[in-house]
């Protein structure tokens, strides 16, 4: 519970944060909308849907406006430099941000659902109180407008025309079918299959965003929303309501005067839309930015590194970039993780071939001449919570599961930077690695790293800093007995390291008992990027050897969402 | 990232608008708008379009997302052969259900978003695009040999003879040892 609340309270806190104000705004507005004197007589044709129309509308502002803010990734950078003082659980929530994304999307499709179809009502209930089909007071409200001298409440200003026409004639009409088709049109083909499958589908359409904002700006333009304007002498709704042909001729029931109402929504969406269009400069500025090449290096098993050098580029553990190869494709932009460590005077990524992407752009690094610059490369970033966590333990024990090993590179090259120099920020004095793989031939030059710093620790006599255990969940008997021939050998046959490869999953209950015994009385930080069950399985592990005695050994539980 | 397979996204947005089609038709059954009649057309081609679009299709590589619970419609969708299969036809019949969305308000969104739908169908259709039912495909299960009722005929995998493991140099320490002195038989 206590972790729960560590790594997810501040999330929660938010959701409900935002709950909240959804909640209060529309019940307020609701309660306005319903209850205040000078809409008497627009609810008197319109009846509850007035409220019904004007209290999504209210909603509606406030996620619109919120919607935009989630997705300036630069933005978000912003804010976490700004609160490197306090804490990673602070920070920890702006890795949500596209979760916030969609909750924010949901509530605006919802909302759009219920104002529609209130306004759909209001726009019939005008029209048949306009051709008199309601009582007398609906009848004479309606036609008030058709001579000089008089405001009109009903903005339907014929007895001929029908709801459709109306609705494609005026602003708030016409807008609101095009930003409604705009919604619809994100949301379909921003669906998990969509977005997953063709995700250039998923961008492109994505962009009817700006239809949608400039159609939301002017959609309150036209002021159709009336209510009664305070005239003197005052027109006394309670006292009028029950005679209106009287009004004009008796003192106490003048004509009654409307005015529209203030259209609001685009003063909460100017600062958001603002904001945004500063992030796409931004981001146009970094794409015009030039990155020089370092090295260019061909793993085993299509995995290339590049080494790129950027002026004023500062990253940190854990971060990652997005990429943007012109040449391969104009507009895309791909995320990786950074492995190359803080210390180093450069950032590098591994990037797999995975896909038409990655391929292209292998492939063409791949014709490239000898020790030439590659093309042209545009990067933005980094962006991420830094996972600097892990240098304020004695010990700590990383767990990587497959593609989980990634951020592990940068975070075990920089330990290693930092405990040669002996910087003081680092406080570990062991590391225990565990690599979970189904099969490591994707990830050979992860091996290739962990052998570097094998072979640089043995140099310096420093081997029992770093141990690694690592895990070879899928294997079958042609494996086995590979294994078997080769058992002598003093390096492992897979990934040529000193230590041997496991087979199949770790005995946590052992490794658990082992650190215990070798670190008596340390404070153990355990680190995962992997699966959620693995997750449970090893709280509760952290949870049961954790001496209660704060002199002894105990462990605390770290999710990394990489 | 391969080939844009449009008929995923028409497919989505099909079903959307056969929601939007029948939610705008209740609205104006409900509230008995002028020419609701149309608004109860609007209610049975949504049900219409929701269920033929319900089932989604598979992709060209042969994989796909199944919504839950659709292998019902998947067989009953099926069951028209070529009519539902080709596209073209879907777009026409998007592009006809759609007209009498368009006379009253209440249906229009939904007739727009079907239109749409259609002009995405007719994309999807263009390039040679086909829906082709998500089936559960009937794994051969391969029926244990009879040899597993036999001893194996062979020795397990050994590593050669100079690569095996050298045993214990004295024969003594390597043979067991009782935990208890045994002394021979007097007897």
């Amino acid at each position: 519970m206590g972790n729960w609340i560590i790594n997810h309270g501040l999330s929660a806190f938010i959701l409900t944060v935002w709950m909240g104000i959804n909640i209060f705004l529309f019940v307020y507005y609701y309660q306005l909308y319903n209850t205040q004197e000078s809409f008497f007589y627009t609810r008197h044709i319109l009846s509850s849907a007035l409220p019904w129309a004007r209290a999504p509308a209210a909603v509606l502002n406030f996620n619109c406006m919120l919607i935009l803010l989630p997705v300036c990734r630069n933005l978000l950078s912003l804010i976490r430099g700004s609160f490197m003082c306090c804490g990673r659980s602070l920070r920890k929530p702006l890795d949500k941000n596209i979760t916030f994304h969609k909750c924010v999307a949901y509530m605006i499709a919802l909302m759009t659902a219920v104002h529609t179809i209130a306004h759909l009502l209001n726009l019939e209930w005008f029209n048949n109180s306009r051709d008199g089909e309601y009582d007398i007071l609906s009848t004479t409200l309606s036609a008030l407008g058709d001579s000089a001298n008089e405001t009109f409440l009903n903005p339907i200003r014929s007895t001929t025309t029908t709801p459709t026409y109306v609705a494609f004639t005026t602003i708030a009409g016409l807008t609101g079918v095009i930003i409604t088709l705009a919604l619809i049109l994100i949301i379909t083909s921003s669906m998990e299959v969509i977005r997953r499958s063709y995700f250039e589908v998923f961008w492109y359409t994505h962009h009817l965003f700006i239809v949608f904002f400039a159609g939301l700006v002017f959609h309150g333009a036209g002021r159709i929303v009336r209510h009664l304007e305070t005239t003197d002498p005052p027109h006394n709704t309670s006292f009028c309501k029950d005679q209106p042909l009287n009004w004009g001729n008796i003192p106490e029931c003048p004509i009654p005067q409307f005015e529209g109402g203030f259209p609001q929504t685009w003063m909460w969406v100017l600062g958001p839309m603002i904001l945004y269009i500063c992030e796409r400069v931004l981001r146009f500025i970094r794409y015009m930015q030039p990155v020089m090449y370092r090295k260019i290096v061909m793993r085993p098993s299509s995995v290339l590194e590049l080494q790129l050098v950027k002026n004023g580029f500062k990253m940190e553990v854990g971060q990652y970039v997005f990429l943007n190869c012109p040449e391969v494709s104009q507009l895309e932009w791909h995320p990786f993780t950074l492995t190359s460590a803080p210390e180093e005077d450069f950032f590098s990524v591994h990037i797999r071939s995975m896909g038409d992407w990655t391929g292209n752009l292998i492939n063409m690094l791949e014709k490239l001449p000898e020790g030439s610059q590659g093309p042209k490369m545009a990067v933005d970033g980094p962006f991420g919570t830094a996972s600097e966590d892990v240098f304020d333990y004695e010990v700590s024990m990383l767990i990587g599961c497959g593609i989980g090993v990634t951020p592990f590179a940068s975070i075990l090259k920089s330990i290693w930077y930092k405990f040669k120099e002996s910087n003081p920020k680092l406080r570990t004095r062991k590391i225990y690695f565990y690599w979970l793989c189904r099969e490591t031939h994707a990830f050979e030059w992860f091996a290739d790293l962990l052998q570097v710093l094998e072979k640089e620790m043995t140099e310096r006599e420093m081997r029992h800093f770093l141990t690694y255990n690592l895990y070879l969940t899928g294997w079958d008997s042609s494996h086995a007995a590979h294994v078997m021939v080769h058992f002598d050998k003093d390096t492992d046959v897979i990934t040529g390291l000193k230590q041997k490869t496991h087979y199949g999953r770790p005995n946590w209950d052992k490794e658990f008992e082992q650190i215990c015994n070798e670190n008596p009385s340390s404070t153990v930080g355990t680190f995962l990027c992997g699966p959620e069950n693995l997750a449970k399985e090893l709280e509760r592990k952290c949870v049961e050897y954790s001496d209660v005695d704060p002199r002894k050994t105990r462990f605390y539980f770290n999710k990394e969402n990489f | 990232m391969g080939k844009i397979e449009w008929a995923m996204w028409a497919n989505e947005q099909a079903l959307a608008s056969g929601l939007i089609l029948l939610t705008g038709g209740i609205v104006g059954v409900a509230g008995q708008f002028r020419n609701w009649q149309f608004a109860a057309y609007g209610i049975a081609a949504g049900i219409f379009i929701c269920l033929l679009e319900y089932p989604r299709g598979c992709k060209a590589k042969g994989n796909g997302v199944q919504r839950p619970g659709q292998y019902c419609l998947t067989v009953c969708v099926k069951a028209f052969g070529p009519l539902t299969r080709n596209y073209y036809i879907r777009a026409l019949l998007h592009a006809a259900l759609c007209v009498p969305g368009a006379f009253i308000l209440c249906t229009v969104l939904g007739c727009v978003c079907l239109a749409i739908a259609s002009i995405i169908y007719l994309l999807a259709a263009v390039r040679g695009e086909q829906w082709l039912p998500i089936l559960p495909r009937a794994e051969p299960r391969e029926k244990p040999g009879e040899s597993i009722k036999e001893p194996p005929q062979n020795p397990p995998p050994r590593p050669p003879a100079e690569m095996r493991r050298k045993r214990a140099e004295d024969m003594e320490g390597a043979a067991y040892t009782n935990p208890m002195p045994v002394m021979p038989n007097e007897y």
